[in-house]
């Protein structure tokens, strides 16, 4: 199963692994990742799974679309590299995938 | 050692059990709830789940190994019966009575039952469980026709989902317009609008007298007119569980009356999530609320609480329903408003309408609009005044509303 790094704002890493096909961020709450909220369950309606992209990893994912991106604009201290994890689905192509939680989600 | 005992294992439940050891409660914790499942998100029953795209585990608001994991007791297809807040005790379906330290009632809502004649023929739904999803999931054979009576968010939502199984759907709406108990006439239009557009037959102003068949509804008989239907599904609203809290002597009206704190009027009991009557001082008022949003911030409330941490719910309510690909954002509560204000086009089903009182923004209904819906978010709080004309005007972005 690919394995997915998630860091914490003081620096604690947690890696996990994440079965093809679920979301990041249902591999997050699976494994207990403190930060990654969920409200919505996955229908990228709140913003609360946001997670920064490790550089490296940027153009491995497909860009955010429209429904996304929108949010992101509007999340809690967004950057270039924010992503939903609701809407990254995992493949082996994302093992070793490093995400930085954010301090705070909205 | 102290012991939390929660009521309910729907999403507030589950969610209080989360939130208390979240919070570092090291007391004990016991969820006791009707269902065999362990606590689930009830949002995908009548959409991803319902069409099968999502497997029953991925309903659940943790998986089952959690609850083992956080040493919490889930109590499964066992209810609490009886509660005296006095001795502080319950006693369960089964019989078996356990002490509490504090309580949390989060016994949610029920549908609201349609009762004509024929409401018990077969093949006639209501959605509230899993269970329910997976009977109503069986009976979802593309080319049977289905009648959903009731035009409201879940109603809607099932016609969408089987429109897309390949189903003939028929909703009838006993009132002139759908959505009538949750949004503007204007939005009313646009979702008629929608659905039929996609193939969804829409009946205003049609009350069913009464189901026919032959053991199995084959029939909606609406007086003046008759549907044919194999399938019905019921989605005219819910009524908050309050048994349990109002045969303890605990105070009701029409929902558990909460403070901000999630307490009740009893001592070391709370409440939360549907079943609640809470007061939010951003609106001004106490209401009961229907939604995810907030059966998982009283949850979080009522766990802070009781680890220890005073805290009280106030945020502007939010919601969400997704039907085709109409992804539609709500955020505030429109009651009340003096006018409105259309930004972007129905036409495009690209649109946010924004509700005004007294010159203030009070909420926003959002169709494929995310930043809308997210800027709304934010500023409904902040009750703050906005120019109309400046809503309206797509050259502004929602980031200069404020």
């Amino acid at each position: 199963m690919p394995r997915i790094t998630f860091i914490q704002p003081d620096g604690a890493a947690a890696t996990v692994e994440i079965a093809n096909g679920l979301t990041v961020m249902e591999g997050a709450i699976e494994n207990d990742i403190t930060g990654v909220v969920a409200q919505c369950g996955g229908s990228c309606s709140c913003s609360t799974c946001h997670c920064y992209v490790a550089d490296d990893w940027m153009r491995a994912l497909p860009p955010p679309e429209e429904e996304e991106s929108g949010l992101i604009e509007f999340a809690w201290e967004p950057r270039e590299s924010s992503r939903l994890t609701c809407q990254i689905r995992v493949t082996d192509a994302l093992d070793g995938l490093v995400l930085h939680v954010p301090a705070e989600q909205l | 050692m102290p012991t939390t005992i929660i009521a309910g294992a729907g999403h507030a439940g589950g969610q209080t059990a989360i939130s208390l050891r979240q919070a570092g409660y090291d007391g004990r914790i016991i969820v006791c709830g009707a269902e065999p499942a362990p606590p689930y998100q009830r949002p995908p029953l009548s959409k991803k789940y319902l069409s099968g795209e999502l497997a029953r585990e991925r309903v659940f608001l943790r998986p089952e190994s959690f609850y083992s994991r956080h040493d919490v007791e889930l109590r499964l297809g066992n209810a609490v019966r009886d509660v005296d807040p006095a001795q502080r005790t319950v006693v369960l379906d089964d019989g078996g009575s356990l002490s509490f330290t504090d309580l949390v009632i989060a016994t949610g809502s029920r549908p609201r039952r349609l009762d004509v004649p024929g409401s018990d023929l077969g093949n006639i739904f209501y959605l509230r469980t899993l269970e329910d999803a997976d009977a109503i999931g069986n009976a979802l054979v593309a080319g049977r026709r289905l009648a959903v009576v009731g035009g409201g968010y879940i109603g809607l939502e099932i016609a969408s989902t089987a429109k897309g199984l390949g189903l003939e759907v028929c909703v009838i709406e006993a009132a002139d317009r759908i959505l009538g108990r949750v949004t503007a006439p204007e939005m009313s239009g646009y979702y008629a609008r929608a659905h039929r557009a996609r193939g969804v037959h829409v009946k205003l102003s049609t009350a069913v007298a009464a189901f026919e068949g032959d053991g199995t509804v084959r029939r909606v008989d609406c007086g003046a007119e008759t549907i044919p239907a194999d399938v019905v599904v019921i989605g005219i609203g819910v009524v908050p569980e309050v048994r349990l809290a109002e045969s303890a002597g605990i105070a009701c009206d029409d929902g558990i009356v909460v403070d901000e704190r999630c307490a009740t009027s009893a001592a070391h009991v709370y409440a939360a999530g549907d079943c609640t009557r809470h007061p939010n001082p951003i609106l001004g008022r106490s209401l009961r609320l229907e939604s995810v949003h907030n059966a998982l911030e009283q949850a979080r409330t009522a766990a802070a609480n009781i680890a220890g941490t005073p805290t009280r719910y106030e945020q502007a309510p939010w919601f969400w329903s997704d039907q085709f690909d109409l992804k539609l954002q709500m955020a505030g509560i429109s009651d009340g408003y003096d006018t409105i204000v259309q930004r972007g086009s129905m036409d495009a089903d690209d649109f946010a309408m924004f509700y005004l009182k007294d010159g203030v923004l009070i909420a926003v209904d959002a169709v494929n609009r995310p930043r809308e819906f997210m800027a709304c978010r934010k500023l409904v709080p902040q009750r703050p005044s906005i120019d109309p004309v400046k809503l309206a005007d797509e050259s502004i972005p929602m980031q200069e509303m404020a």
